[in-house]
């Protein structure tokens, strides 16, 4: 019993991470059918950024104090993961906006490999990983048998209050009207006065902004990070976004936290045990496309005129 | 349309430039004492595959640079006679088909006279046969997976390639060892084994099983880890179900150093003990804590009376980069290969393909007094220095605790 509820824990913090890279996936799909698969390095590149915060921008006496030092590390990881996001979407992809589906998604697993080595080169002794400092409480939380990283809580609480925060600004806000507005018909919402540009942007740069978070939350809970953490993990976030709805943001997050609790309970009851929790994860994933193809809350395709 | 062509030539100019880059920067020459001895026959080549990049970099890179120092000697004392060496060292990235393009590159080239490499056993599976092709004779300084030469029914062994040797033991005496020192030293009787599911880890855990439960010891849980995975808490919270007073870790340091951390942190306070995949300092930046151990093949490098002359050149040629776990091996291997070189051409020779079969049974009658002690090989390929040390992480340093010859 303790076992179950320990995984239990174990894949809601799992399930936490990947609902915040998985965000980022749903809604730039959402916006312009792109799956970006660019979007795991986002990720990377913001944990990237918070270290390099943590080394070279902090003194060495608030580095210590961790409600100084982590929410300068979120911030300037966000803003790196925000940067690299923008020039990723204005350079790459914008030329090819009304180019055939194909053309961008293939350019994407091309900017995928370049911001891994590019990571790679650019930053001091990324050639292997690097470590990174749990500028959060060390010590866990007992909860009767059950021990909990303080860090990966607050990955747990920091995710879940995100996804609660996007989803009203998307619902409630005139850019979040326009968002939506965006995504049933880009012709029609261009008549109706919005930008569709601006749009995309704000879209990649929510996404980013909530990924580069994310990458400095890993890196604390984790303590290593290298330029290819992105790619499981957000191959990982692919699956959620998919498995939800790909589009519906409180589809990619309840995705995130199937696949986190699947991966786990798989590790102690699936056969295989722990050689095979993602081979669950993904038949899983196969099951629910084979009868919902649109995934759990995702809507059936529109047919566009 | 004249903005359309500019364009495309800039961007074939810059693709050029990178691509010559690249070429000068693999391509190290082997230093430049060369002047005075008689190189009128042209180069020949020695290759390197090891991972340059990617997280075990730092093992081959030490790997590149103690070849490149063996061949700058080499051609400082004129060893070869007629000839300059040069090495060529292509990154594998760890990955098996990248292996198999470096090798096939190498194998392509007449020049190449043999290969020091690779690092990763699962590596060597490809690259074997594509050198054994050509005949280019391969030598490793770390795979460590006994099937490598004997083939995978070790109770009726065949030799698999007659090219390929290595100068590190096996693991069929890598992982019995470690069993001993853990069950019979240490006294741990409750042991959970976990494993990357690649040729070395998992060859490794079942070499370090059997011995353990002949030692007496239980293996009360056997997990398997992702190579690209980095949050362990599902494998580490249904190890502590099993409650184990050891773990044993059949991989490499990347995976092996966080998952020490996060068992501590999970309140697993226990030793995590692996093989020479997890011997290097980077395991303790990742969170080998206090109190881990590795085996490693050979005997500690700073101690051997026969590694000091290599570490003071290494040091004085100021390579970036620490020779590392394997640097002696690749110093012993390529040297290996230079002597039985030498030997082959003798004093007039010219080399030619024709001469490889000479070269590999030259190799294989090797005897020389290496950095790693001594060097020869048996029947199989395999090193006959069975030496192996057991280290503990002591202050944030791995300390050697045990040295000697597995005898069985």
């Amino acid at each position: 019993m303790a076992t179950l509820l320990q995984q239990i824990v174990n894949g809601l913090i799992f399930g936490g991470l990947i609902a915040m890279v998985a965000l980022g996936y749903t809604m730039v799909y959402g916006i312009i059918q792109l799956i970006n698969f660019a979007h795991g390095e986002i990720f990377m590149t913001g944990a990237f950024g918070g270290l390099a915060v943590y080394t070279w921008l902090l003194p060495a006496e608030a580095q210590k104090i961790w409600y100084v030092a982590l929410p300068a590390m979120m911030v300037g990881g966000a803003i790196v993961s925000l940067v690299v996001a923008l020039l990723m979407e204005r350079l790459a992809y914008r030329p090819l906006r009304n180019a055939p589906r194909l053309a961008p998604l293939i350019t994407a697993l091309g900017v995928s490999v370049f911001l891994q080595e590019l990571t790679r080169i650019v930053y001091p002794g990324a050639n292997s990983a690097v470590p990174f400092p749990n500028v959060f409480s060390a010590a866990p939380v007992h909860i009767g048998s059950i021990t909990i990283p303080s860090s990966g809580l607050l990955m747990l609480v920091v995710s879940v209050v995100l996804s609660v925060v996007l989803q009203t600004y998307v619902n409630r806000s005139r850019m979040g009207r326009a968002m939506r507005a965006t995504a049933q018909d880009p012709d029609t919402s261009r008549l109706m006065g919005i930008n569709p540009d601006r749009v995309i942007v704000l879209t990649f740069g929510i996404g980013a902004v909530l990924a580069g978070i994310g990458g400095v939350l890993y890196g604390t809970y984790i303590n290593n990070v290298d330029p290819y953490i992105g790619f499981q993990n957000g191959l990982f976030a692919f699956a959620a976004a998919v498995l939800g709805g790909i589009g519906s943001i409180r589809g990619a997050v309840i995705g995130a936290f199937v696949i986190g609790l699947i991966k786990n309970i798989a590790d102690i009851y699936l056969p295989g045990g722990t050689a095979y929790d993602y081979v669950w994860i993904f038949i899983l994933l196969i099951a629910v496309l084979v009868f919902r193809p649109q995934g759990l809350f995702g809507e059936v395709e529109r047919v566009r005129a | 349309m004249l903005n359309r062509t500019v364009k495309a030539a800039v961007v074939v100019m810059a693709g050029a430039l990178a691509l010559a880059a690249c070429g000068t920067n693999k391509t190290e020459s082997g230093g430049g004492g060369s002047a005075s001895c008689d190189t009128s026959k042209g180069t020949l080549t020695i290759g390197v595959i090891a991972p340059l990049t990617g997280s075990l970099a730092a093992l081959g890179l030490g790997i590149q640079h103690s070849a490149e120092l063996a061949v700058a000697e080499a051609n400082d004392k004129c060893t070869v006679k007629g000839y300059k060496l040069n090495l060529d060292a292509e990154d594998d990235t760890a990955t098996p088909q990248v292996g198999a393009q470096a090798a096939t590159k190498l194998s392509s080239d007449n020049t190449v006279v043999g290969v020091v490499g690779t690092l990763n056993s699962s590596v060597a599976q490809t690259v074997q046969p594509i050198l054994a092709g050509k005949k280019v004779v391969q030598i490793s300084p770390a795979n460590t997976n006994p099937s490598l030469t004997k083939g995978t029914d070790l109770t009726n062994p065949k030799r698999q390639f007659p090219t390929y040797f290595r100068v590190c033991t096996t693991d069929n005496y890598q992982g019995p060892d470690a069993a001993d020192y853990l069950v019979k030293k240490s006294g741990k009787k409750k042991i959970a084994v976990i494993q990357d599911g690649k040729t070395y880890g998992a060859g490794l855990a079942a070499a370090f099983s059997d011995r353990a439960t002949t030692d007496g010891a239980t293996i009360v849980d056997k997990e398997q880890v992702g190579e690209k995975d980095t949050d362990f808490s599902g494998v580490l919270t249904k190890v502590k179900a099993a409650s184990p007073d050891a773990i044993y870790y059949g991989g490499e340091y990347p995976v092996a150093g966080p998952l020490s951390k996060q068992a501590a942190a999970l309140g697993l306070n226990i030793p995590v003990m692996g093989g020479d995949g997890i011997f290097d300092p980077k395991y303790i930046d990742l969170g080998g804590k206090e109190g881990d151990l590795a085996t490693s093949v050979g005997a500690p490098v700073e101690s051997l009376d026969s590694a000091k002359d290599f570490v003071k050149a290494y040091q004085a040629k100021g390579y970036k980069d620490p020779y590392a776990a394997y640097g002696a091996f690749s110093y012993d291997a390529a040297n290996a290969i230079i002597s039985s070189l030498a030997t082959t051409l003798g004093d007039s020779g010219t080399w030619s393909d024709s001469l490889r079969d000479k070269l590999i049974s030259n190799v294989g009658s090797y005897k020389g007094q290496g950095a790693t002690g001594a060097v020869a090989f048996d029947q199989y390929g395999d090193s006959t220095n069975k030496v192996l040390t057991v280290y503990q992480v002591t202050g944030k340093e791995w300390k050697p605790v045990q040295t000697g010859a597995f005898e069985g």
